[in-house]
C-alpha cells in the first residue's frame, strides 16, 4: 500500500461520494479539490458550479479563488452573481452543495463568522459568502473539515449555515425540503447523522485510524453507528490524480507576480 | 453621458468624504487602481460596500479610511485572514469599523434592488442563520400570494459605484466579458459611477452579442487606466497574480510592514504604475 496523508484520504473520501450525475456547488480548498479528482477519475460528466458564476467549469489547476480566469476559459457558460444566486441556487437546479467551515457542531450546522461574541470577537472570520443559502437550497451538503476538538465542537458560537439545526425534523419545521448535510468526511473518518436525532455518528473510519484516536479528536462525546467500516485506502491511481493537480497548483499560483513588484 | 476622464479627475469629482461607496469585481476586475486613488486622495468616512473585499478594501480600512463596511465575505481568497479587516474588527486599529454582515445572495439580491429602483430584495434566504439575530438589516416578509415567510433585505444604493472593465468606446460605452460578478447591478444602483477600463477604443467590437454592455448614459465617468485591475485580472488582458495574494498575507499581517507598502505603492505611485502589468494575452485576443 502506498503511503497517503490523513488530508490525501480526507479529499479522496469525500470525491468517491460524487457521480456523473451531480451539479455540485463547489467551494474553494478541499471541495474543489474533491470535486476535481473525481472528475478527473470516476465522474468525467460531473457539473461543477463556483459561485462566481462559473458553470460546467473543467480547471486544469485548481483555483487559488472562486473566481480564478481558469473557471471561466474553462466553463460551459458563465453568468452574473446575482443569475447564479437566483436561478441556479434558489432555483433548486443544483444537487450537491460541497461546504468547509472552521467549526461544526453536533448537528453538523456550521459558523465561519465569528468565534467570541459577535460585537466583541475573539477571533473575526471571513463570514458566510454564500454557505447560508448553499445550506438550504442544494438537494444535499457535503461537508469536508479536518477532525479537530477547535473544529468539532459542543456549542457553535454563532450558526452561519445551518446543518440539522436542534437536530430531529428542525428542518422540516422551518419549511426546509432539501435534505442538508448528509456526509461530514473528515480526515480520519466519515460521519453521517442519525436518521432520528440527526446526531452525527461515525460510519467509517478511514484505513490506519484507531476509534480512540477519533474520540480523542472531536469536541462532543462522538457517537460510532452500529455497523462501522473502513473507508477504503486511496488507490495508487486516486493518488497520483490528486498529487499531480496538486502539484501543476503549486506550480500556476507560484508564478505571474510576486510582493515586491505588486503595485 | 460618461466623461472621459483622468482617474485623479474621476475620483475628485465623484467620491466625496462619508460617501456609501461600491467597489465590485467578484474576483475579476478589481478596481485597484481606482481604489489607490481615493486612498491617495485622502478620502474618509467612506462607508465601503462590496461582496468580498478582499486586498484592496483591507487597504482602506487598514489606511483608516472607512468607517463602516456592508459586505458577505471577508477574507484573502484561499489563503486565509484579511489582517487589516480583523485589526479593525477586533483591536479597532486604526478606527473602529461598524459592520452589516450579510449573505452572497442576499447583496446579489439588494444590488439587483437598487438597480431596479425597489426598496428591498427578497429571498429565500438565511433560514436557521444567525445572521439575522445581529443584523436589523435582514427581516422578513410574508408572500401576499402563498403566506411563505421569506427573508427581506434593503436595497442597495451606493452614492458611488467604482468597476474595472475590458474596454470602452470614445463615447464612454463600456464591454465588460468573463467573470461579469455583480458590476452592472452595482453601478445601475449607484448615484455616480466610474469604470476604468483597460483600453479605450474606436469600435466595442463585442465578441458576442451577449457580451455585458453599460451605454454611455448608464455611467458617470470612464478613465483609461491600462492594467488598473492588477493584482486581480482582467481576462482577455492578463491573468490573476495569485503568488501577489499569497504574498499579501506576510504584507498585511504587520501594522508597519503593511505602513510600509502603502507608503511605497500607493500614496508614493501613480496610477500610470498599473500600465506595467497590462498585457494582452493572445488566448483570448485570437
Amino acid at each position: 500500500m502506498t503511503d497517503f496523508t490523513p488530508n490525501e484520504m480526507m479529499t479522496i473520501a469525500a470525491s468517491r461520494e460524487l457521480s456523473n450525475e451531480d451539479v455540485c456547488f463547489v467551494g474553494i480548498g478541499a471541495p474543489s479539490a474533491a470535486c476535481n479528482v473525481a472528475r478527473l477519475t470516476h465522474a468525467p460528466e460531473i457539473t461543477l458550479i463556483y459561485e462566481s458564476g462559473t458553470v460546467g467549469t473543467r480547471p486544469d489547476v485548481l483555483p487559488l479563488s472562486i473566481g480564478d480566469g481558469e473557471l471561466c476559459d474553462t466553463a460551459l457558460f458563465t453568468v452574473s452573481v446575482p443569475e447564479m444566486f437566483r436561478y441556479w441556487l434558489q432555483g433548486g437546479r443544483i444537487t450537491t452543495g460541497f461546504l468547509g467551515g472552521a467549526q461544526i457542531d453536533k448537528f453538523a450546522n456550521l459558523n465561519t463568522t465569528v468565534v467570541g461574541p459577535y460585537d466583541h470577537p475573539k477571533v473575526r472570520l471571513p463570514g458566510g459568502g454564500g454557505a447560508p443559502e448553499i445550506a438550504s437550497n442544494c438537494g444535499r451538503i457535503f461537508v469536508t473539515m479536518a477532525l479537530t476538538k477547535r473544529g468539532f465542537v459542543e456549542k457553535l458560537p454563532f450558526v452561519t449555515s445551518m446543518g440539522h439545526g436542534e437536530g430531529g425534523n428542525h428542518r422540516e419545521r422551518l419549511g426546509l425540503k432539501t435534505k442538508g448535510p448528509t456526509r461530514v468526511i473528515a480526515d480520519l473518518c466519515i460521519l453521517e447523522p442519525d436518521p432520528e436525532t440527526k446526531e452525527l455518528a461515525v460510519v467509517s473510519i478511514h484505513a490506519g485510524v484507531s476509534r480512540g484516536q477519533i474520540i480523542e479528536n472531536c469536541g462532543w462525546p462522538i457517537k460510532f453507528a452500529e455497523n462501522v467500516i473502513e473507508t477504503p485506502a486511496p488507490t495508487e491511481i486516486e493518488l497520483s490524480v490528486l498529487r499531480d493537480i496538486n502539484a501543476r497548483t503549486k506550480m500556476a499560483h507560484q508564478g505571474a507576480g510576486t510582493g515586491k513588484e505588486a503595485a | 453621458m460618461a466623461r472621459i476622464l483622468s482617474l485623479a479627475e474621476a475620483v475628485a469629482e465623484n467620491v466625496r468624504d462619508g460617501d456609501t461607496v461600491a467597489m465590485e469585481g467578484f474576483t475579476h476586475l478589481i478596481p485597484y487602481a481606482a481604489g489607490h486613488e481615493v486612498i491617495r486622495q485622502g478620502r474618509k468616512d467612506l462607508f465601503l460596500v462590496r461582496m468580498t473585499p478582499d486586498i484592496l478594501y483591507d487597504q482602506l480600512i487598514g489606511v483608516g479610511a472607512a468607517r463602516g463596511m456592508k459586505f458577505s465575505w471577508g477574507g484573502n481568497p484561499g489563503v486565509g485572514s484579511l489582517h487589516r479587516f480583523r485589526d479593525a474588527v477586533e483591536n479597532h486599529w486604526p478606527r473602529p469599523l461598524e459592520i452589516e454582515e450579510h449573505s452572497h445572495a442576499a447583496m446579489a439580491n439588494a444590488y439587483e434592488a437598487g438597480a431596479a429602483n425597489l426598496p428591498f430584495a427578497m429571498l429565500r434566504g438565511y433560514i436557521g442563520a444567525d445572521l439575522p439575530k445581529v443584523n436589523p438589516k435582514i427581516r422578513h416578509i410574508a408572500c401576499p400570494f402563498t403566506g411563505e415567510v421569506l427573508a427581506a433585505v434593503p436595497a442597495i444604493r451606493p452614492d458611488v459605484t467604482i468597476i474595472h472593465a475590458q474596454r470602452a468606446d470614445r463615447k464612454g460605452n463600456v464591454l465588460i466579458e468573463g467573470i461579469v460578478g455583480v458590476q452592472k447591478e452595482a453601478v445601475l444602483a449607484a448615484k455616480r459611477s466610474i469604470v476604468t477600463v483597460e483600453e479605450i477604443v474606436d469600435e466595442l467590437a463585442p465578441p458576442s452579442p451577449n457580451s455585458v454592455v453599460l451605454p454611455t448614459w448608464a455611467a458617470t465617468a470612464v478613465v483609461h487606466v491600462p492594467g488598473g485591475a492588477f493584482p486581480s485580472y482582467a481576462h482577455g488582458y492578463y491573468p490573476r497574480s495569485n503568488a501577489f495574494y499569497i504574498a499579501w498575507d506576510e504584507i498585511a499581517r504587520d501594522r508597519d510592514s503593511f505602513i510600509a507598502w502603502i507608503k511605497e505603492n500607493v500614496l508614493d505611485a501613480k496610477p500610470e504604475d498599473f500600465a506595467r502589468h497590462a498585457v494582452k494575452t493572445s488566448a483570448r485576443a485570437a
